[in-house]
């Protein structure tokens, strides 16, 4: 009954038929873009009004109910995986472009907007919204600031918060606030930044300004073969090191190309051992002059095989594996787990090798994709969830491959996000005081805990028990592979 | 740990309260500091530099000059320019001031090239946030957080910051413009690919560079026309540590930051920079009209005169703006121990 007494509280703001309480219409929301962990949420609510956004804070603050707000639900790492107990707020409603401003080159946006749909809209004045996440077609604006987004052309262009100028946010009680601003900085401290990537935690996002860019008049790329993956990562800091930070610097390893070119047929060498996309734009000039930089440290590097995409259509082609990489893995996997380890660049050879050494203890195969400029890893573990105890070592191989990116001083999350996949990893990166820190700033918010509740940062407890798990799997069969 | 590190920890610890500078040369932007500050300038030095990682790790009180000097050697550089207001400077003290200089308006503020730090906060407790790496979104944000905080949240220790090639090729054009062409013009040259680096506007001329490959950068001056311009080194110095005489006016100096698009009449300008974004205008002494015109407009004001008025260093804070920053204060440093004569 206590059920319906909140459900007679927040249909007192808005429509009762925006609020979804049948198992049918519930069942749809049960999880993110991590679809192994389901949860139905007591209650999901559709508002359409941020006074409803508002209504639906104050009334969960009140009743002590758990709130955790969703996009398009293609995030990777469970952060807007439903409470059992809690009310899902979809923003889907909040989907329109309220003003693009061509002179100050900014768009002002509802948090539901698709990614892709600001660059579409402004396509027609030479300008584009400049990151990329490889679910853009779906992913929504206010996911992207929950999670701080990337892409394939970070290095570059930038995170989210790089191209985030302005957000206004619903708090915990309902209270409407901005952070941020259209001038350059603002006063007191950059809640902006704070507030990107804090997972739904801190606030509800309400409305957007993104900065928008001038499209390059020319890009190209080149894809370049190497027969030794170290060879390859060399040649990403040749390339640093002679001054050129290119557009998109990716790498693919063997088994990642297989799958991809099967999938494809972008043209992909099959025998070559790792494969470099390396696009470089700006003025026809400049791109002129880096590509010719670009092509002869490649060829000093050991590159077997050079190509430059001949024309648009074929640079879309190329892209088009490196954008597939997941589905096509997909296709030769039942499942599959997709880590977001980043690294120093130069333990690349050190950190395949160790994962390759993994792959054959867990007995689990892995594809490589990598955001190569800036290190971000993207491990994806192949498994069969159907095979007793494949999904179980799935995990274990990728904590294990978190817990390398940690030891060999990198993160155990690039862009994805920590979410509920990856609370234990924070345990690895972060101290007790520094975990306790993230605790202080999330009650600086949110002082009852209602927003997102047990995402993103661990409580002492679990990491307490966290520590016992480790114990206990080093009595497993691959006590190797337990690190602290 | 450093001698710093450890009387930092240990004065917090007894709860004592402790106020830090860095060389004290910002004085002029920052919140007022007594004369018991102590300053970071023994805790100094670069910890790490890997130039084809694109990064940097030093202790807060190094000096950016000798920063830039082992950057300059890798042909790397700081590509917010940071202003040196002396010759030590340091990087805790670009971090907690946030300032950058004219190459900001193509290549951001040092909010977007910090990706670590470490920092003892109330408690007395040195943590880490961020990292080394260009991807981290594991946890808040505690590393960004502490630029332009002024040490509000904590007293910096080291600092990862990442660093980018020096363009191969840079050149300076010069218009004859009225501020309100000069807007116009760089708002249209914005919308189009160009790399321009920098933009500056005083008493009816506009300077705008740009970087680039060599024949990206000839190709851009032949869009922009324009005329050459001579002793480029001296004037882009001045306008990044405000050494050029524009910037010492008889009456008090104001910067306004406000959305670039502002109208060049909104209020009077004595100078811009970044495209518009950053304005400089003078107010007779004691006179605060500044704050209303940047905030008619959605930016804010701040006096950058050495004998400016306490009050003045920073322009008031929406109410639940307000409340949100003292309890992110209070959540990094709950008994008020740093900087505390800052605070209220």
């Amino acid at each position: 009954m206590q059920s319906d007494s909140l459900i007679d509280a927040l249909a007192q703001g808005m429509s009762r038929d925006r609020i979804l309480t049948s198992d049918a219409a519930r069942a749809p929301y049960e999880c993110d873009g991590l679809t192994m962990f389901r949860v139905r949420p007591r209650v999901v609510v559709l508002p359409e009004t941020q006074d409803e956004v508002s209504h639906v804070l104050r009334t969960c603050k009140a009743a002590g109910v758990p709130v955790v707000a969703r996009g398009a639900g293609t995030g990777l790492s469970g952060g807007a995986t439903p409470h059992g107990d809690g009310v899902l707020l979809v923003m889907a409603k909040f989907n329109r472009i309220r003003a693009i401003d061509p002179v100050a080159r900014t768009a002002h946006v509802e948090p539901g907007v698709r990614n892709l749909a600001i660059s579409e809209a402004v396509a027609s004045l030479g300008l584009y919204y400049a990151p990329d996440p490889s679910s853009q077609i779906a992913c929504t604006i206010g996911g992207n600031i929950a999670e701080n987004s990337g892409g394939v052309h970070c290095l570059k262009y930038g995170l989210t918060v790089h191209n985030v100028l302005e957000v206004t946010v619903a708090l915990d009680d309902g209270e409407i606030v901005t952070f941020g601003s259209q001038a350059p900085d603002s006063p007191g401290l950059d809640l902006l930044a704070l507030a990107i990537g804090s997972e739904g935690l801190l606030a509800v996002v309400l409305e957007v300004v993104v900065r928008l860019l001038p499209k390059p008049e020319d890009t190209k790329v080149v894809m370049a073969s190497f027969d030794d993956i170290e060879k390859a990562g060399a040649a990403v800091s040749a390339i640093i090191a002679h001054g050129i930070i290119p557009a998109g610097l990716e790498m693919m390893d063997k088994p990642a190309l297989a799958a991809v070119e099967d999938f494809v047929k972008a043209g992909y060498p099959l025998d070559a051992e790792a494969l470099l996309l390396c696009e470089v734009d700006g003025t026809s000039d400049e791109v002129a002059d880096e590509l010719a930089k670009v092509e002869q440290v490649l060829r000093d590097g050991g590159a077997t095989e050079l190509r430059i995409a001949r024309d648009e259509a074929e640079r879309l082609l190329f892209w088009k594996g490196r954008k597939s990489a997941f589905p096509a893995v997909g296709r030769i996997s039942p499942d599959y787990y997709c880590m977001d380890g980043t690294i120093p660049r130069k333990h690349l050879a050190h950190v395949l090798k160790r994962m390759a050494h993994m792959s054959a203890d867990y007995g689990l195969r892995c594809a490589n994709v990598f955001h190569a400029g800036d290190g971000n890893l993207h491990p994806l573990i192949l498994f069969d969830a159907n095979v007793p105890g494949e999904l179980e070592r799935a995990e274990a191989f990728g904590a294990a491959i978190l817990e390398l990116s940690v030891e060999v001083g990198g993160t155990i999350t690039g862009e994805h996000g920590v979410g509920l996949e990856k609370i234990n990893q924070m345990c690895a990166q972060f101290s007790s005081a520094e975990l306790q820190q993230f605790h202080a700033l999330k009650a600086a918010f949110d002082e009852t805990g209602m927003l997102n509740p047990g995402k993103a940062v661990p409580t002492l407890n679990r990491c307490a028990e966290f520590g016992h798990l480790h114990v206990h799997h080093g009595q497993l069969p691959h006590p190797e592979l337990e690190r602290f | 740990m450093t001698d710093f590190v450890a009387e930092v920890s240990a004065r917090l610890k007894a709860g004592q309260s402790i106020e830090v500078i860095g060389s004290g040369s910002r004085r002029r932007v920052g919140p007022p500091r007594s004369a018991h500050a102590i300053s970071t300038r023994s805790h100094s030095g670069v910890i790490r530099y890997e130039p084809t990682e694109l990064v940097l790790t030093a202790n807060a009180g190094t000096p950016l000059a000798d920063i830039e000097a082992m950057l300059a050697a890798e042909r790397q550089m700081l590509a917010f320019e940071p202003p040196r207001f002396s010759a030590d400077s340091t990087l805790g003290g670009a971090v907690a001031s946030g300032l950058a200089g004219p190459r900001r308006v193509a290549m951001g503020g040092i909010r977007d090239h910090i990706l670590g730090v470490r920092l003892i906060n109330g408690l007395g407790e040195h943590l880490r946030f961020g990292g080394e790496v260009m991807k981290n979104v594991a946890g808040f944000d505690v590393s960004r957080l502490q630029v332009g905080a002024f040490g509000q949240l904590g007293v910096l220790t080291e600092v990862s910051i990442k660093v980018l090639p020096v363009p191969e090729v840079e050149e300076t054009r010069h218009f004859q413009c009225s501020a309100e062409d000069a807007l116009a013009h760089v708002q249209a040259w914005g919308r189009q690919p160009l790399p321009i680096s920098a933009s500056h506007w005083r008493e009816g001329s506009l300077f705008v560079r740009v970087s680039g490959t060599e024949r990206g950068v000839t190709a851009a001056v032949k869009t922009l026309g324009g005329d050459a311009v001579t002793a480029v080194q001296t004037l882009w110095q001045g306008v990044r540590d405000l050494t050029d005489s524009i910037f010492s006016p008889d009456e008090a100096l104001w910067r306004l930051a406000v959305p670039p698009t502002t109208v060049a009449k909104a209020f009077p300008v004595r100078a811009m920079d970044w495209h518009g974004g950053q304005r400089w205008t003078t107010a007779p002494a004691g006179d605060l009209s500044p704050f209303a015109w940047a905030a008619a407009v959605g930016g804010h004001a701040r006096c950058e005169s050495l004998d400016r008025p306490t009050a003045t260093w920073q322009q008031a804070l929406p109410a639940g703006v307000a409340r949100l920053n003292e309890r992110v204060r209070r959540a990094m440093d709950p008994q008020s121990l740093i900087n505390p004569t800052q605070q209220g």
